[in-house]
């Protein structure tokens, strides 16, 4: 996908008015914005069809890059926003990125009733363990024991887990992937994006400025290392030894299940009304 | 037929409420249960997806706006309906509205506060928290009915001014209006206008989603129609991008303003009573006013004359307006649910020489044409 995509990518971009972009050097989410827009080619959704919403962070700064209509919403409510977008117009493809303070702290309540209703939309939550536009905070993802801004003497809270807990709350498509496995991530996007129901896909992705100079890893070569060495797949943790799974994180497709629609089932309640209150044309 | 038009029938506010909203042809409503509003939201319910509109309960009252939002961005004609406390919640969601120029509605049936308040009684306590209430510089415009029949009709105007002004339109009702009953006659359907935001008809290459015009609206395109465009709460350009070059964020705060304080003649709505020969004056709006109205018919049985001035529209308040009726009266008698709100507007506008004084409630309870009375006669 990504050999016969690259070279279009850049007419997804609004190259003449946005750029450079807000990103430092070292982070990961342009190279997951590289892979939304490679899905986005490769399922041959019109420009015209996409709505890309976003919240508050450095992740929700993507959508100004990105040729399609575009919602840089509020912090946490960008999947409030998008669920009005979807309810106005079905027809619209709707993608959310958000960051891991964004998704599931202040947007913690929309997240998971949004995965409840199980509209067709996608969620992309980038998760670099912490707030990087304001200064390397201490976010819901941030690892026991690590240094932030706000956790000087190591993070003492524990922290969630974003697939179980997208799993739990009904969403029927939840995945896990690294900006370090980047064609590994173009197809877990298209799976998710193609999923008729509200998909979730997790990307961790490095914050060498703020999270790793908190945390002895300032390099980003180090960072993107520690994602290849520091996860496995579904499919090799099966043929591996509990002890060799140890502090790894699992990548992959977590739960793929098919469930009645939001709005299919709305449709269905509309004609139970119409019976209802006897206005069948 | 859900809006009896043309008939007469006994309907409670909030319910007329919704019926101006399925007359203006809603096409969203998102909403969470809070009491006095919670009918118009259960009303809805059983009629929009009947119609084919759609009706969703959300998380929370920031989801419910922002919801409405995101749904006239991408075409529907959008409603939310709560109350003080919920309205404290929605102030976020407001302030993107005006800065982004999405048109919706927000109904706000005010019940006493502060917090939770005594939820199921009256109050206007709401009145700065509508113009003032979410951060930063930013147009408000609110309407305050008194009437089951005005619940219908300014729910109507709510949604026609969003449209004409690309802004967040707040209708004030308040618990007593909300939850009263009376007979009304509806309106034929032909006698009720319905406005829309034009659609852009310029090609796609050329359109800007804040273009700058006479008016300071411009024609808004909505997600999938080709018009590509992008939508922040980040101060930004005439295209929606993000921006802060002084020219910019001036012009575009300027406009913001300006489509309002240039177009105070559309938005004007007062109702004058006595006016001409009378030295007192009541100055009072929403269901204070039935009192006010009240008040004047015992003090004109009892050989006293006294006007009674009424803003319907609250906000952008009637500067001039009540400055050319009120500044050579002797005394402004101003009686609101509250303790002290909208007096400060009518003393910043009249003259020192005017006596303005102040008739006020926030037991819950509704303040009675004998109060009013009262008090006119203790000053005059």
């Amino acid at each position: 996908m990504m050999a016969v995509h690259l070279p279009y990518e850049h007419k997804y971009l609004r190259h003449k008015k946005k750029f450079p972009h807000v990103w430092c050097p070292g982070c990961g989410i342009g190279i997951l914005m590289g892979s939304i827009i490679r899905a986005i080619i490769d399922l041959d959704w019109k420009k015209d069809d996409v709505v890309v919403s976003s919240g508050i962070g450095c992740t929700s700064r993507m959508p100004v890059y990105l040729d399609f209509n575009t919602l840089h919403t509020t912090h946490g409510r960008a999947l409030a926003f998008s669920t009005g977008v979807k309810l106005a117009n079905p027809t619209l493809k709707v993608i959310t990125v958000m960051g891991d303070g964004d998704a599931l702290a202040i947007g913690g309540n929309h997240i998971i009733h949004t995965a409840r209703r199980n509209m067709d939309m996608t969620a992309i939550v980038v998760n670099n363990n912490n707030y990087g536009m304001t200064g390397g905070q201490f976010s819901p993802t941030t690892p026991e024991g690590a240094r932030t801004s706000t956790t000087p003497y190591g993070m003492m809270e524990p922290n969630f887990d974003v697939c179980d807990l997208m799993s739990g709350a009904g969403a029927t498509f939840v995945a896990r992937g690294t900006v370090y496995h980047v064609m590994e991530l173009d197809r877990i996007f298209k799976r998710a994006m193609e999923k008729k129901g509200f998909s979730v896909v997790e990307v961790l992705s490095p914050c060498p400025t703020s999270f790793g100079r908190a945390n002895n890893q300032a390099d980003p070569v180090d960072m993107m290392e520690s994602l290849r060495d520091d996860t496995v797949t579904v499919k090799q943790a099966t043929k591996m030894k509990q002890q060799d799974l140890e502090g790894k994180i699992l990548r992959g497709i977590f739960r793929d299940v098919d469930v009645p629609e939001y709005l299919d089932r709305y449709e269905e309640l509309c004609q139970r009304a119409r019976e209802r209150l006897e206005m069948n044309q | 037929m859900i809006v009896p038009w043309g008939e007469e029938e006994l309907v409670q506010g909030n319910e007329a409420i919704a019926m101006g909203a399925i007359a203006s042809e809603i096409d969203l409503f998102a909403g969470y249960p809070i009491t006095p509003s919670s009918e118009i939201a259960e009303i809805l319910s059983r009629y929009l997806p009947a119609l084919g509109k759609k009706w969703i309960q959300m998380e929370d009252e920031i989801a419910s706006i922002s919801a409405i939002i995101g749904g006239s961005l991408a075409g529907a004609k959008a409603m939310t309906a709560t109350s003080g406390p919920g309205f404290s919640l929605m102030q976020e969601g407001l302030g993107y509205a005006c800065m982004t120029e999405v048109p919706i509605v927000i109904v706000n049936v005010m019940r006493a506060g502060p917090s939770t308040g005594l939820p199921t009684q009256a109050a206007q306590g709401d009145v700065m928290q509508a113009r003032w209430g979410t951060h930063g510089d930013h147009p408000v415009i609110a309407m305050v009915p008194c009437s089951v029949r005005e619940c219908f009709d300014l729910t109507v105007r709510a949604f026609n001014l969003a449209e004409c002004f690309r802004t967040p339109v707040l209708l004030l009702a308040d618990e007593i209006v909300g939850h009263m009953r009376e007979r009304i006659a509806f309106p034929g359907e032909d006698e009720v206008e319905i406005k829309c935001q034009p659609e852009p008809d310029v090609p796609i290459e050329w359109y800007e989603h804040y273009h700058p015009t006479a008016s300071n609206v411009s024609p808004m395109a909505r997600f999938g129609t080709g018009y590509r465009f992008h939508v922040t709460g980040l101060t930004h350009d005439a295209h929606g991008f993000p921006t802060r070059k002084v020219e910019e964020v001036m012009a575009k705060l300027g406009r913001l303003k300006h489509k309002i304080t240039r177009r105070l003649d559309e938005l004007e709505d007062v109702r004058l009573h006595g006016l001409e020969d009378s030295k007192v004056v009541i100055f009072a709006y929403g269901s204070v006013y039935r009192s006010a109205l009240a008040a004047q018919q015992i003090l004109a049985e009892e050989g006293m004359k006294v006007g009674v001035f009424r803003p319907v529209t609250i906000w952008p308040f009637p500067d001039v307006t009540a400055k050319k009726y009120l500044d050579d009266k002797e005394v402004v008698i101003v009686p609101e649910l509250n303790q002290g709100q909208i007096i400060h507007e009518v003393e910043r506008v009249t003259l020192d020489a005017v006596r303005i004084v102040p008739v006020q409630r926030i037991d819950g309870y509704q303040i009675t044409p004998e109060q009013i009375v009262e008090q006119i006669g203790e000053v005059v």
